[in-house]
């Protein structure tokens, strides 16, 4: 639940997902789910030229497991909060796997 | 008999527990697709995904009529989440080189 979390932090930011398939969309991160399905607003793909079929397409719906990467607003993230939150998910799956 | 763990200490018993030794440090990272991240640990979880921090991403890239000539692109990132079905390897930074 983590990275569920901690995206839900990043609601109304700009993000840039980048997929397996080299694909990289630009737009407002609108939702997010236990999934890491992932709604955008108002996007814009990148390398335009190269991939011209979405150019018409203002919201999209991205299947997490598609996903390589996302790039995140560095000044959207609090970096000592993540990383507490990061120790108290490890302690508690260990907590789990006895 | 197992004896219980105190899970603020150092101690490694699990894989992941060698990961979270290394939250805040400089780790390098292999993924899938002749890929490889270089950058700061802040976040992950069973699943490894991971959140790092100045991140530098090399590509490597086969050229396609000369196969012994390898490419590399470089690319850089100031806050990257990754997804953990492609990370193949997490690793403590060695010497750069």
């Amino acid at each position: 639940m983590l990275f569920f979390s901690f995206f839900k932090t990043l609601i109304d930011h700009e993000v840039t997902v980048e997929l397996k398939n080299d694909i990289q969309i630009r737009g407002v991160l609108k939702s997010v789910d236990q999934y890491l399905n992932i709604k955008l607003d108002n996007i814009q793909v990148l390398e335009e030229i190269k991939y011209p079929h979405m150019s018409a397409v203002k919201n999209v719906f991205i299947r997490g497991s598609v996903v390589r990467y996302v790039h995140l607003p560095a000044n959207a993230v609090d970096v000592p909060l993540l990383e507490d939150a990061t120790r108290r998910e490890a302690a508690n799956q260990a907590g789990k796997g006895k | 008999m197992a004896e219980p763990r105190d899970e603020t200490s150092g101690t490694v018993s699990e894989p992941l527990d060698l990961v979270r030794l290394l939250l805040d440090e400089v780790v390098c990272v292999k993924l899938r697709g002749d890929r490889e991240l270089k950058g700061r640990l802040h976040a992950y979880d069973s699943h490894c995904n991971l959140v790092l921090g100045d991140v530098e991403e090399t590509i490597y890239v086969v050229d396609e009529e000369d196969e012994e000539d390898v490419k590399t692109i470089s690319k850089k990132s100031e806050m990257l989440f990754v997804r953990g079905d492609s990370v193949v390897l997490i690793s403590p930074q060695t010497v750069s080189f």
